[in-house]
């Protein structure tokens, strides 16, 4: 029996303005009512192009159809299959470009909730599972290390353990989980859900060690002379940018990366944690990525009364997903589009006390696609803030490059590396993830780490 | 758990700590520094090791108690653990080529010029060694750099003690005296730093500063500590911890490290006075 309603099962929310003065999550998941009646919107196409959407091949009509069934338990254990992280993929993946893109529902509706099912299964395996560890492979006695234990490093991970190897990680923080512990915050991903990933991995043996900064405490070469028969790099992209204009070292300057750092995995919001941040009152979050909106809507929950996206093109060409700008502006955060940010002015003890910005308007497409801002002569202003965050991306770390010998970097400054089996210029280092691409998605990152895992199984079965 | 395994006061506010820390110790360089977290609340805080013992696995680190996290530091005692040590992180101090030093330190940061003064003078180096204090209360490591050094001079702002005046004082007369130097290392607050280069400068000395400053990661992904050399953004954490000081915007950079003065100032008061510096939460 198939729901012919259009449109997708709405999702139970926090009202805006509560949830924009805490970090509790926005979205508080379906029901088993809401997720049975979403699940029925599935047609069971033959041909599954929401799977071919999906960069790690979730098996996404089989586990719609369980959760239609009622069987929510199995419905898990379809995901987990494929995907190791179901519960952070169902809430961070941009579905809309992936799976629900393509679903055939969503020609004359919305697609089908696909992410909101994922999470309801993923969610409900924690909440009621058995709590069983996944059936152990057998030990082949070989051992992998994988550096960095963020999206791409806990998928290679989870892959490379179902393989019978020998798996430690190495991540240069306290804490697991990378940019789901330092990046994303607890609103979108309650912190409690990568522990109990990471935790689940640890169950099945994988092996952590953190405070290890690979490339300085040890080399990938180091790693070799201690016994790992391959290395998977995952170290993310991580070195923030900077605009390069005046006053960006003026007191209130934040890159994303470190205001986000100081709210989400040094708790600064919590006041029993020591973490110093400034406490705003007007900020403008320079930016028009998922990191921009994620920085904005911490600004807003810290106390800042006034919050604004300051981006250069327009909500066209926007490159957040388009819940998370739904969201924001719920929430309160203010919009200045077309808008570029030219110099930042500062008190006379050097805390920021504006943002000068100049009008723009869009010119022909550029080779990005995407019409190119120009500037509005004469049309400068400037927007009264005490604080400015930097969303504008991110740049390749080089600590591992710089210090692994022979390793080729590619033409954007990362890790060269294969696109469909991670290997790179050094026979058994392996890469993926945001290291080798540029700052990505999550599931790119995990589907990066998944290919490795398979590559580096076919690499050491060869090297006997 | 990073061990302390021995706890030695220098003075009234300056402590030695030697800490378990094998991942740490097996790499360690001079002039690299460690990110240590003492509790689950606390502060991630840069902090330049002091010596280190690959084969005990142990490293040293030297700090002054002025804000929370180092007063909090202070409660442990030997046989306690901090909850995370990450390190090295850092370029170590660059000693190629060179053949004769001076290091200038100023207070606490005499702590920090140590090990570089000590691995310099290991590696065969000639150093002059210049620590400068207050007074003589507070003077440390005397031991220390007599032993490691080639020449010490101790100087003490009201003359209590070694000679009377600042280290550039002395730098000034040494070089005036006509002893030749490669290079001069100074480290210290800020201003005694920028008054040293620019001395240095007048004799065409090439002088290499350590910079502290703001930093969460410690490995280039915060972007906090962000420091103007030569008219060009560095990260202290990667691109340093030791820069070309003539090349510093020290006005900046001392404007940068107050950002958070008040706050500590506040959270210090806290620990003080209301909790004698155990936290009353947990």
């Amino acid at each position: 029996m198939i729901n012919l309603v259009k449109e997708k099962n709405p999702m139970p929310e926090q009202d805006p303005m509560v949830r924009n003065k805490n970090f509790k999550e926005v979205s508080t998941g379906y029901t088993a009512d809401m997720a049975i009646n979403e699940a029925m919107r599935c047609l069971q196409c033959r041909k599954k192009p929401c799977t071919g959407g999906c960069p790690v091949r979730v098996r996404i009509p089989e586990f719609i159809a369980r959760i239609a069934a009622g069987e929510f338990e199995e419905a898990y254990q379809v995901i987990s299959t494929t995907s190791s992280l179901p519960a952070i993929c169902g809430r961070v993946c941009p579905q809309e470009n992936q799976c629900e893109g393509r679903c055939v529902q969503g020609l004359k509706g919305e697609p089908v909730a696909i992410g909101r099912l994922e999470r309801f299964a993923a969610d409900w395996h924690r909440e009621h599972g058995s709590g069983e560890a996944a059936a152990q492979a057998d030990s082949n006695g070989r051992k992998v290390a994988v550096v960095g234990s963020g999206p791409a490093g806990l998928a290679c991970a989870g892959d490379l353990i179902a393989k019978g190897y020998g798996v430690t990680v190495y991540e240069s923080l306290h804490k697991e989980g990378g940019v789901l512990a330092y990046g994303i915050p607890e609103f979108r991903l309650p912190k409690d859900i990568v522990s109990s990933e990471v935790s689940a991995l640890k169950d099945r043996g994988v092996c952590f060690i953190n405070n290890a900064v690979v490339g300085m405490s040890m080399t990938v070469d180091e790693l070799f002379e201690d016994g790992f028969e391959a290395v998977f790099v995952g170290t993310g992209a991580g070195l923030p940018q900077f605009m390069n204009i005046p006053g960006e070292n003026l007191l209130g300057v934040y890159s994303a990366n470190e205001y986000l750092t100081r709210i989400n995995l040094m708790k600064a919001y919590k006041p029993e944690y020591d973490t110093p941040i400034q406490i705003s009152r007007k900020v403008a979050v320079i930016g028009g990525g998922n990191v921009a909106m994620d920085a904005a809507r911490c600004a807003k929950r810290m106390g800042a009364e006034e919050v604004h996206i300051v981006y250069r093109r327009s909500m066209e060409e926007i490159p957040a997903r388009q819940e998370e700008i739904h969201h924001a502006i719920e929430e309160g955060i203010h919009f200045q589009l077309l808008t570029n940010p030219v110099a930042i002015r500062g008190t006379e003890k050097g805390y920021v006390c504006g943002l000068e910005c100049v009008e723009m308007e869009l010119g022909e497409p550029d080779a990005s696609g995407r019409r190119r801002p120009v500037e509005k002569k004469d049309s400068n202003f400037v927007l009264e803030v005490d604080a400015v965050i930097m969303a504008i991306g991110t740049r390749l770390n080089k600590l591992i490059l710089e210090t692994t010998e022979n390793l080729s970097a590619n033409s954007r400054g990362g890790i060269g590396a294969e696109e469909e089996t991670g290997a790179t210029s050094c026979p058994g280092v392996f890469a993926g993830g945001d290291a080798v691409t540029g700052a990505a998605t999550v599931i790119l990152a995990m589907g990066a780490g998944k290919n490795a895992a398979d590559s580096i199984d076919r690499y050491l079965e060869k090297r006997v | 758990m990073y061990e302390i395994i021995s706890k030695r006061r220098l003075n009234s506010t300056i402590t030695w700590l030697v800490i378990k820390a094998p991942l740490v110790a097996r790499k360690a360089r001079p002039g690299q520094f460690i990110i240590l977290r003492t509790d689950e609340y606390g502060e991630r805080i840069p902090l330049t090791m002091a010596g280190h013992d690959s084969e005990k696995g142990t490293i040293d680190i030297i700090y002054q108690a002025v804000g929370k996290t180092t007063l909090l530091l202070d409660q442990f005692e030997v046989g306690d653990a901090l909850l995370d040590v990450v390190g090295p992180l850092g370029r170590p101090t660059e000693m190629e080529g060179l053949k004769r030093v001076a290091v200038v330190g100023g207070g606490t940061g005499n702590a920090l010029a140590y090990p570089i003064a000590k691995g310099m003078y290991d590696t065969g180096i000639q150093v002059d060694m210049i620590a400068g204090f207050q007074t003589k209360d507070v003077v440390i490591l005397e031991e220390e750099f007599r032993a490691g050094t080639s020449n010490l001079y101790i100087t003490t702002d009201d003359g209590s003690y070694g000679e009377k005046g600042f280290t550039t004082d002395k730098l000034k007369a040494l070089i005036e005296s006509g002893e030749k130097y490669d290079e001069v290392v100074a480290v210290g607050p800020p201003v005694m730093m920028k008054f040293v280069c620019q001395l240095t400068a007048k004799y065409g000395i090439k002088t290499v500063v350590s910079l502290t400053a703001y930093m969460v990661d410690g490995t280039g992904m915060c972007g906090g500590c962000r420091v103007v050399i030569g008219g060009e953004n560095k990260f202290a954490c990667v691109d340093g911890p030791e820069f070309d000081g003539q090349l510093v915007n020290w006005d900046e950079l001392i404007q940068r490290n107050s950002f958070y003065k008040e706050q500590e100032q506040e959270d210090m008061v806290h620990v003080c006075r209301l909790t004698g510096g155990v936290r009353c939460h947990d």
